[in-house]
């Protein structure tokens, strides 16, 4: 096939990054050398329009032993520990073929943490559909949470926390971050710089074949009409084949024949190779017909651009080569001699004793083209004037119920109770809290995690949500009694060439940078999504965080059930009334405008640590975060949770009571104390100036606003837990 | 008390099944499929996971492995044999056991906490288990147990029904079922008693940490009766 600007562009190729290949090569380059270019130089890849911006975010702390970079992040979690995390995103390819799609992503992401050499112990995962009466709606939820759960439960490791929304902005571009968690010993991880010459180059896991060719492409493209037509750049899973594939590498692992080790994700074979390369400074020669192939006659840019999975690559100490083949056989897998390292600083590539491509590699990373694209500053949006007399007629405890079944808010058992989320037998706080907690094996330690994304503030304001994100994360880790360590992010939006989504991008960026390095919350690991858009409609911006920490003793673990009848409960934080953008405003009263609640980032600080001095005082019996729904909604899912009731009062604010309890004000959380307690508690948030409000006593089973208004806890309970089941079963 | 897991490419409850029998006191061994000899054992238990893949017919082929011959050997000779979840899917396929295991009613994976009733405890899986009904955990998609009425009528008149899912207070109705069994069936014993296939995991109820404590009772008697 000749080479000329339109194959380029056919490639996803803007013309001038055409130009700038012929002139780096001096030459055209033939078929295969463009398909490698075109995967190294997609947005996907070669993070063109964010690298610049992603650079200015918090990437180091104490307890930072990899930043971004490598395959994940690892952070210090003592005793010689160390947690590998990362999220990505599997957005494109869901929406295309949810099963699949979702599952690859999965499994994607558990290869990234074991190529590391951890065990993956936990996945988490932030998913996001389009409006419930959308009708590709109930599929997609269906496809995903299967191939999520049919990957997951296959490899054996706990999926242990989540997020799911609904938003009429994914109706057309859905949504899939899939998140893992490995563990590893401190001295024994492992990296992909190739190092040394003439190493042998080794190709293990499954076969390649022809699916997912320009995988990495198609997601760094909007959708149109022919989508359909994309479903073979697809990868197809197989979840048996990568749980082979991870016992393997830790076997091979435990001993010291491997030099550096890479997983073949997007864009499989040809980024892997480079990447090893690139960061050993050093050449890779291979032959392409030793590569296991699983169908006939595949030519050498098929085999280049596959995105099968299950793969890996890895550089060997010289003449380790029988003993580690010896691990792969037993667990049946391929391994293959396919080249070496050379000092060349070039890939070579042989098919048929023919040189098919010769690019260096320095062309293919550092002079990728990198973009400042134009962007369009957002302005705060101006205050809604809510009238009181809209409030009046809105009886508390019908909201209530009508907010507790909120697609957005509402019992996600049905997706959850999928996903096997006790396997490995040290899951201690499940799916439905504020994060997942699991222990560390054989350790009194334990792992926090959680994930969570605003997409609703972070559209009506990037800024303010950018750092409400990580906040929340923050909370969500200080709830459960873990001391956040660290985040991995997921950057889902829309085109980076349309100047309000790349708005979104920079501003959004920006407050996760401003609040991680406030709350000293570095980021370690992360990806970027753009062109989750169809035609010309793109999502809300939607940054998904995960945040891990850390619990010293996992026995001193909180979760958010009301424990016992006649405790206090507080709430720390103050109320200001913010209702603009909160669930109430745009559910209720269908006001879709005004700002977010303003982030307050020394509030957050302080508030978090404050209640872990209480925890590690033993004074909380129970704790949740304040979000969607607010104060009354938190309440409530305690009450749910605990199957207990709960008396309140309104302090005496002057704000009127709906703002009170729906109000989705930041930094806030509810916690429940011993009575006995309450002179020592309220001490401490003297102490450290924070703001707290007594909220009530818990009771039996019913929950009471001001003696009058009562609503029995079942009734809360089945309008929360009713939806979702209710919508997929119909 | 000597113990042995096997242990198939796709098992992923193994090391929990070798984490739990350990902390009651039992001497274990981890058996590898493709290994030929059983070592000596006075329990083999099948572990959960997804054996070969389970593309095809769940357990069908771990049923076929090198070492099934010998665990199906040791079962025959009276050996105790217990399978799991996935264990239990390659023990109807040995015939160890009878009957099949169908996909789960509504199409689903399910992980979650049941009860279930002990039906029998003439055997020493259950012998001395003080309660009537434990608290155990579930989590797979093929646990739908189905046999033929001649099988049933067996199945019954041997009182080889080990366990059936039930409510809290022991009542045995549909709505308890999790996954359509028939009889609300969650694990079944050979004619002799000494094989038992059932769906739950009692290692993953070994500590009130985790999603209970029924699992510790099961596996301190089980040992108690063992020796």
């Amino acid at each position: 096939m000749i080479v000329n600007e339109q194959v380029a562009v056919d490639h996803g190729l803007k013309k001038d990054e055409y130009a700038k290949i012929c002139e780096l090569l001096k030459r055209t380059p033939n078929i295969t050398e463009l398909g490698i270019f075109s995967a190294m130089w997609n947005e996907h890849c070669s993070y063109k329009s964010s690298r610049l911006h992603l650079k200015k975010l918090p990437t180091k702390g104490k307890k930072v032993i990899q930043g971004p970079g490598e395959n994940a992040g690892v952070i210090d979690i003592e005793d010689n520990d160390a947690i590998v995390f990362k999220i990505e995103s599997h957005n494109h390819p869901s929406f295309i073929e949810p099963y699949q799609g979702a599952a690859t992503g999965v499994g994607g992401i558990m290869r990234d943490v074991f190529t590391m050499g951890a065990r993956p112990i936990a996945n988490l995962n932030s998913i996001h559909f389009g409006s419930p009466q959308n009708k590709k709606t109930k599929n997609l939820l269906r496809g995903v949470v299967h191939g999520i759960g049919g990957y997951g439960n296959c490899m054996g490791v706990p999926t242990i926390a989540g997020q799911t929304s609904f938003d009429s902005s994914y109706n057309g571009n859905i949504l899939v971050n899939a998140m893992t968690l490995g563990l590893v010993n401190k001295d024994k991880i492992f990296y992909s710089k190739a190092a040394g010459l003439n190493k042998p180059v080794i190709y293990v896991g499954s076969k390649t074949g022809r699916d997912g060719i320009h995988g990495a492409s198609m997601a760094s493209a909007s959708f149109d009409e022919k989508i359909e037509e994309k479903k073979p750049t697809v990868q197809v899973g197989d979840p048996f084949t990568e749980k082979l594939l991870l016992e393997a590498c830790l076997e091979l692992m435990a001993g010291d024949s491997i030099i550096a080790i890479q997983d073949m994700g997007a864009a499989g074979l040809t980024s892997s190779s480079i990447e090893m390369a690139s960061k050993g400074n050093l050449g890779i020669e291979i032959n392409l017909n030793k590569v296991p192939c699983r169908e006939t006659k595949m030519t050498p840019y098929e085999i280049m651009l596959s995105e099968s999975q299950e793969r890996m690559l890895i550089v060997l100490e010289n003449g380790k080569e029988e003993q580690a083949k010896k691990i792969f056989d037993k667990w049946n897998l391929d391994f293959a001699v396919i080249g070496k390292t050379t000092k060349s600083k070039k890939i070579e590539l042989f098919f048929d004793e023919e040189k098919v491509a010769d690019i260096p590699v320095n062309t293919l990373v550092e002079n990728s083209p990198m973009y400042d694209r134009k962007w369009k500053k957002a302005k705060l949006p101006k205050k809604n004037k809510i009238k009181k007399e809209d409030l009046k007629h809105l009886k508390i405890i019908d909201v209530l119920k009508k907010i507790l079944a909120n697609p957005n808010v509402c019992s996600k058992e049905w997706i959850w109770q999928q996903y096997d989320h006790t396997v490995m037998g040290d899951t201690i706080q499940k799916p439905g809290g504020d994060a997942g907690v699991v222990r560390v094996h054989g350790t009194d330690k334990a792992v926090a995690a959680s994930v969570d994304s605003s997409a609703v503030y972070c559209w009506a304001h990037p800024l303010t949500g950018g750092k409400q994100v990580v906040c929340e994360s923050f909370r969500n880790l200080i709830s459960v009694g873990a001391k956040p360590i660290a985040i991995t992010n997921c950057l889902n939006f829309g085109s980076p060439e349309n100047e309000e989504n790349m708005g979104e991008f920079v501003e959004c960026v920006q407050g996760i940078g401003e609040a991680s390095e406030y709350l000293k919350f570095p980021v370690v690991s992360g990806n970027v999504s753009f062109y989750n858009q169809t035609k010309e409609e793109g999502i809300k911006p939607t940054p998904a965080i995960g945040g891990v920490g850390l619990i010293k003793d996992y026995k001193n673990m909180i979760t958010m059930d009301f424990k016992e009848v006649d405790n206090l409960v507080l709430v720390i934080g103050k109320t200001e009334g913010h209702i603009d953008q909160s669930l109430f405003a745009r559910n209720i009263l269908d006001e879709k405008n005004g700002p977010p609640p303003e982030v307050n980032l020394f509030n957050e600080k302080n508030n978090g640590e404050t209640l872990l001095k209480l925890i590690d005082n033993n004074l909380i019996k129970s704790a949740h975060d304040v979000s969607l729904g607010g104060i009354i909604t938190a309440v409530s899912k305690m009450c749910i949770k605990g199957k207990k009731g709960i008396h309140i009062k309104k302090p005496k604010y002057l704000i009127n009571e709906i703002e009170y309890f729906f109000a989705e004000d930041q930094g806030r959380y509810i916690i429940e104390i011993n009575k006995k307690d309450f002179k020592k508690v309220a001490d401490i948030l003297h102490k450290n100036a924070v703001h707290f409000d007594e909220l009530g006593t818990i009771n039996e089973n019913e929950l009471y606003i001001n003696d009058k208004t009562k609503v029995t806890i079942d009734e809360l309970s089945t309008s929360n837990k009713s939806w979702l089941t209710n919508y997929m079963s119909k | 008390m000597k113990s042995s897991v096997i242990t198939f490419p796709g098992s992923n409850c193994d090391r929990d099944m070798d984490v739990a029998l350990k902390k009651f006191g039992f001497k274990n061994k981890m058996v590898w499929h493709a290994d030929a000899e059983l070592p000596k054992s006075d329990l083999v238990v099948l572990p959960g996971g997804f054996s070969y893949g389970d593309y095809l017919r769940c357990g069908s082929m771990a049923s076929k492995s090198k070492i099934m011959q010998s665990v199906i050997n040791f079962a025959n000779s009276g050996g105790m044999v217990m399978g799991i979840c996935n264990g239990f899917q390659i023990l109807v396929e040995t015939g160890l056991v009878p009957g099949v295991l169908l996909r789960n009613k509504y199409l689903e994976f399910i992980c979650k906490n049941v009860f279930v009733k002990i039906n029998d405890k003439k055997n020493k899986y259950f012998k001395n288990v003080d309660n009537e009904v434990l608290e155990f955990h579930i989590a797979h998609n093929e646990g739908n147990y189905f046999c033929t009425n001649d099988q049933l009528k067996e199945i019954e008149d041997n009182n080889q029904i080990a366990i059936n899912y039930c409510d809290e207070n022991g009542k045995i109705e549909d709505q308890f079922n999790p996954n359509g069994s028939l009889k609300n069936i969650a694990g079944i014993f050979n004619k002799e008693k000494n094989v038992l296939g059932m769906m739950p995991h009692p290692e993953r109820m070994i500590d009130t940490s985790l999603s209970g404590e029924d699992g510790s009772l099961f596996f301190k008697n089980l040992i108690n009766n063992l020796k």
